[in-house]
C-alpha cells in the first residue's frame, strides 16, 4: 500500500485535544502512525511539513451546488472545495430537481469523487419535488447513502406534513436538516427588518420568522423524538432557543454560515447584491451572539452555505437579485479570521469545521488519530493573501469578500490518503 | 431629538461628480444642505405665475430625456415631461410595463439598449428600491439618472417640491414642526421628506400612522413616532398627508377605509389642533374621504395645487443641474 509521511508538521486535532509537532504516517486510506519522529518508512513519499499545520479536512454541512440549474457542476465545485481544504461536503436538495432517487445520489457521489476527490454527502429531499406534500422514499435514500433529508428552502404544505416527515425520517434513521424559516412572516422580505431596511426601503424579514419556525420544530422534535439539525441560524434569539433546547437534553444541533459571523445588515449599504442572503444578515448584536454561540458550542458547526450564481443573478436591483454567496473557498479563511480577531480559539475554530460537524452527520471523520481516515489538509499559517473573486475555482464568483485579506492558506488537501489533484482536472468540466 | 447615527445604505457618493456637482439625483440622503438649497433657489427662478405665458429656456437644447416608467404614474411623468420641454429638451416616454421588460428582458439589457439611442437623462420610476441607483451604477458615464420614485425607498423630486412649497410659506426650517401622516411604511415620499427636513434643519419631524403602516426602526431616522392623530397634530406648522393605497386593505394592513378615515383622516376639526397658520400638503392623487376630507383638501390651508406647480420648477432645476447648466443663463 502506498505510504505518505508528513514530517514535522504541527498537528492540530481538536477531537483528541492534540496540538504538537510530530510525524504522521499515512498508509493507504488511513493514518497508521503518529509519533514525535517516524523512521524506517523507507518507501513512503516524504512531505516536508515543517512550519506548516496539519489539520483535519473540513466537513462542510451545507452547500447548494446548483448543478441542475447549470450554475455549476458537481465537478467544478468538488475541485473548488478540495482546493479550499474541504474533504467532505453535504449537498442540499436542489430547487428544480431535488434529489429523491437513489440513482441520483449515486451519480453525484461518483462524479464528485472522480474529479476533486471530495466526498459528497447527499442530503435527500424530504418531500417529492420539495413541494411539501408527499414523503420521499426515505428508506431508499438511506440505503443509497444519504446522511440526512431536508426540505431545503421550501415550505411544507402544513405542519401535519412536517410532523409526519419527521416521524418517517426517524423510522428510517435519517437526520433532518431544517432551515428554520416561517414563510408566512417572510413574504417578499429580503433583508433584516430594522432601521437599515426601513431607510433603504427594502422589505424586511423579522427575527420572529426564525424563532417561530425554531419553536415549532423544537416542539415537534421533542414529540417525535427525531434528530433535527438546524441549518443557518441568523439571530441571537434563535441561539437562545437552541441553548434552552440543549439544556433540556433535546438531541438537536445547529450550524451557522461563515458569512453570518462577519457581515451584518450594514453591509447591504449601497444595495450590494452580493450581500443578499437567506436568512438575511442581521444586526451586530446578532452577529456577536452567533460568534459567542460557536465558542460556547451551542452552535455546533460553521458551514459554507455555498450557493454559486452566474453574474446575471447578481446584476440586478437588490430585491431582484438571487440570494446566496459562493462560499466554499471562504469557509476556512473566514473561520480562521475569527481566530485572528480573538472571537474563537484555534481549537474552537477547527473543531467547528471538523469533528463537531462530522458528529452531526454521524461520520467517522474530522479527527486525526491512528486508524482514522486520512482526510487532512496541510496549511501554511504564514501566507497572507487577498481574495480575488475571479481567481476562485467555483463556477460562482459571487462573493462579497473580494479584496479581504486572510492569514494562512491551504497548500495540500488529502481525502482518504489521496491528494486532491487540482491541476489535472481542468478541461474535465462541462 | 436624538437620532442614532447608523452607517446605513448611502447611495451618495455616486450622486455627486468629483467636483461636487450633482451628477445623478437618486436620493435626498447623502446630499449636502447646500445642494438642497441650490435646488430650491434654482427652482424658485423657474416658478411661473399661473396667468403668465410659459417661458422656454434653452438649457437642455439638443439633449434627450427619456422617461422610463416601470410603474404607473400620471402626475410625476407629466411634470418631468413638461419640465424637460420647458428646458428645450427632446422627450421620449417609454412605458416599460408594456414593452421589453414584460418580455423577460433584464433591466441591464433594457438600459444597454436605451443607452445606444444616445440619451442624456433617464428619469426612472421602478417598483423596486434602488433600481435607479443600480442603473446609475451601470449606465454609460455621460448619462444622468433621476429617481422618479423607487419602491419604498425615495422620491427625491417630490420631497424637494414639498420643501419648496414649505419654504414659500415658512422660510425658516429651524422653527418648523412637520407632521407626516399615513402609510409611512410603504411611502418613498415620507422617507425622502424625512431626509430633506433633517438636512434642512427642521425643528421636529413627526410621523403619524397605525402600527401596521409604521416601519420598524423609523425612529432611528430622527423622527418622533405617533400612533394618535390627535397627539401628533398638536402645534404642527406643516401637515403632510400621504395617499392610502387601496391594496392596503388586503394583507391585513387595515380593516377598512371608513375606519382609517375615522382614526387618521384629516378633518377640519382635527386640523384645528395644528397651528392656526399650518399648511396642508398631499403628494396626490388625493383619496377624498379616505385620508383627507374634501373640505380640507380644498380649504384655505391646503397648498396641494401649489405643490403641483412647484413640481415642474423643481424638476427643471434638477435637470438643469445634472446637465451642468449654469443658472446665470436664466435671465
Amino acid at each position: 500500500m502506498p505510504q505518505l509521511l508528513f514530517k514535522q508538521g504541527r498537528l492540530i486535532d481538536p477531537a483528541n485535544g492534540v496540538d504538537q509537532v510530530c510525524d504522521v504516517l499515512v498508509t493507504g486510506k488511513k493514518i497508521s502512525l503518529i509519533a514525535k519522529e517516524i523512521n524506517g518508512a523507507s518507501d513512503a513519499v516524504i512531505i516536508d511539513a515543517k512550519g506548516q499545520w496539519i489539520l483535519p479536512g473540513v466537513v462542510d454541512l451545507g452547500a447548494y451546488i446548483r448543478h441542475q440549474e447549470r450554475k455549476a457542476t458537481v465537478e467544478t465545485e468538488s475541485v473548488a472545495a478540495a482546493q479550499a481544504g474541504i474533504t467532505r461536503l453535504c449537498c442540499m436538495p436542489e430547487h428544480e430537481k431535488p434529489t429523491y432517487s437513489t440513482a441520483e445520489v449515486n451519480l453525484i457521489q461518483e462524479k464528485a469523487t472522480r474529479v476533486g476527490n471530495v466526498w459528497f454527502e447527499v442530503i435527500g429531499g424530504m418531500t417529492v419535488g420539495l413541494k411539501g406534500e408527499q414523503l420521499t422514499n426515505m428508506g431508499g435514500l438511506k440505503k443509497a447513502g444519504c446522511v440526512a433529508v431536508s426540505q431545503g428552502h421550501h415550505k411544507f404544505a402544513s405542519l401535519d406534513v412536517m410532523r409526519k416527515a419527521m416521524e418517517y425520517a426517524k423510522t428510517c434513521d435519517l437526520k433532518l436538516f431544517l432551515h428554520p424559516m416561517e414563510y408566512g412572516l417572510i413574504g417578499n422580505g429580503c433583508v433584516h427588518e430594522g432601521a437599515i431596511a426601513t431607510r433603504a426601503g427594502l422589505p424586511g424579514i423579522p427575527v420572529a420568522a426564525e424563532t417561530i419556525a425554531l419553536a415549532q420544530i423544537l416542539l415537534l422534535a421533542k414529540e417525535t423524538q427525531s434528530g433535527v439539525h438546524f441549518c443557518r441560524l441568523s439571530s441571537a434569539a434563535g441561539v437562545d432557543l437552541i441553548r434552552q433546547a440543549k439544556a433540556q437534553g433535546l438531541a438537536v444541533t445547529a450550524d451557522v454560515a461563515a458569512h453570518q459571523l462577519h457581515l451584518t445588515e450594514y453591509d447591504i449599504k449601497d444595495y450590494n447584491p452580493l450581500c443578499h442572503v437567506t436568512p438575511p444578515l442581521r444586526s451586530e448584536a446578532d452577529r456577536n451572539a452567533l460568534r459567542q454561540a460557536v465558542a460556547d458550542g451551542v452552535i455546533d458547526a460553521i458551514c459554507s452555505d455555498h450557493q454559486p450564481h452566474d453574474i446575471d443573478a447578481k446584476l440586478a436591483p437588490f430585491q431582484e437579485s438571487r440570494p446566496g454567496i459562493s462560499g466554499l473557498e471562504t469557509l476556512l479563511p473566514l473561520t480562521m479570521k475569527l481566530v485572528d480577531e480573538g472571537a474563537l480559539t484555534l481549537e474552537q475554530a477547527i473543531g467547528s469545521l471538523s469533528f463537531r460537524a462530522a458528529g452531526i452527520i454521524d461520520q467517522p471523520v474530522g479527527s486525526l488519530s491512528e486508524g482514522s481516515y486520512a482526510d487532512m489538509i496541510v496549511y501554511d499559517p504564514k501566507v497572507t493573501w487577498t481574495l480575488n473573486p475571479q481567481e476562485m475555482l467555483s463556477n460562482g464568483k459571487n462573493t462579497p469578500f473580494g479584496g479581504w485579506t486572510f492569514n494562512g492558506k491551504v497548500t495540500q488537501t488529502y481525502t482518504r490518503g489521496l491528494r486532491a489533484d487540482i491541476n489535472s482536472i481542468e478541461g474535465d468540466v462541462e | 431629538m436624538k437620532s442614532k447615527l447608523v452607517p446605513g445604505p448611502l447611495p451618495s457618493s455616486i450622486q455627486l461628480s468629483e467636483d461636487g456637482q450633482l451628477k445623478h439625483f437618486l436620493s435626498i440622503e447623502g446630499l449636502p444642505r447646500e445642494m438642497l438649497v441650490e435646488i430650491l433657489d434654482r427652482a424658485e427662478q423657474f416658478v411661473t405665475l399661473p396667468n403668465k405665458a410659459q417661458k422656454k429656456f434653452p438649457l437642455l437644447r439638443g439633449k434627450t430625456v427619456m422617461n422610463l416608467f416601470f410603474e404607473n404614474s400620471t402626475r410625476t411623468r407629466m411634470t418631468f415631461e413638461l419640465a424637460a420641454q420647458r428646458l428645450s429638451a427632446d422627450v421620449v416616454n417609454l412605458d416599460i410595463r408594456n414593452s421589453s421588460a414584460s418580455k423577460g428582458e433584464s433591466l441591464l439589457d433594457t438600459i444597454r439598449n436605451l443607452e445606444a439611442m444616445n440619451c442624456d437623462v433617464f428619469v426612472v420610476r421602478h417598483h423596486h428600491s434602488s433600481a435607479p441607483h443600480f442603473i446609475a451604477k451601470y449606465c454609460a458615464p455621460h448619462i444622468s439618472v433621476l429617481n422618479a420614485g423607487d419602491g419604498y425607498h425615495e422620491h427625491p423630486s417630490q420631497a424637494m417640491l414639498d420643501m419648496l412649497t414649505i419654504r414659500q410659506h415658512k422660510p425658516d426650517f429651524s422653527k418648523l414642526t412637520v407632521a407626516i401622516t399615513g402609510d409611512i411604511r410603504h411611502s418613498r415620499v415620507a422617507r425622502s421628506e424625512i431626509q430633506a427636513l433633517k438636512t434642512l434643519g427642521a425643528k421636529e419631524i413627526r410621523v403619524i400612522a397605525p402600527g401596521t403602516l409604521m416601519p420598524v426602526g423609523i425612529e432611528e431616522l430622527g423622527v418622533k413616532v405617533f400612533t394618535s392623530m390627535e397627539e401628533g397634530l398638536v402645534d404642527a406648522d406643516v401637515v403632510v398627508m400621504l395617499r392610502l393605497q387601496k391594496e392596503r386593505m388586503q394583507g391585513a394592513m387595515l380593516p377598512s377605509e371608513q375606519e382609517y378615515f375615522s382614526l387618521y383622516g384629516l378633518t377640519e376639526q382635527r386640523l384645528t389642533l395644528a397651528k392656526p397658520d399650518a399648511i396642508v400638503m398631499h403628494p396626490g392623487p388625493v383619496n377624498r374621504g379616505v385620508e383627507i376630507a374634501s373640505s380640507v383638501a380644498d380649504g384655505p390651508q391646503s397648498v396641494i395645487m401649489q405643490q403641483v406647480t412647484n413640481g415642474i420648477a423643481v424638476r427643471m432645476a434638477v435637470m438643469s443641474m445634472v446637465m451642468g447648466s449654469q443658472s446665470k443663463g436664466l435671465s
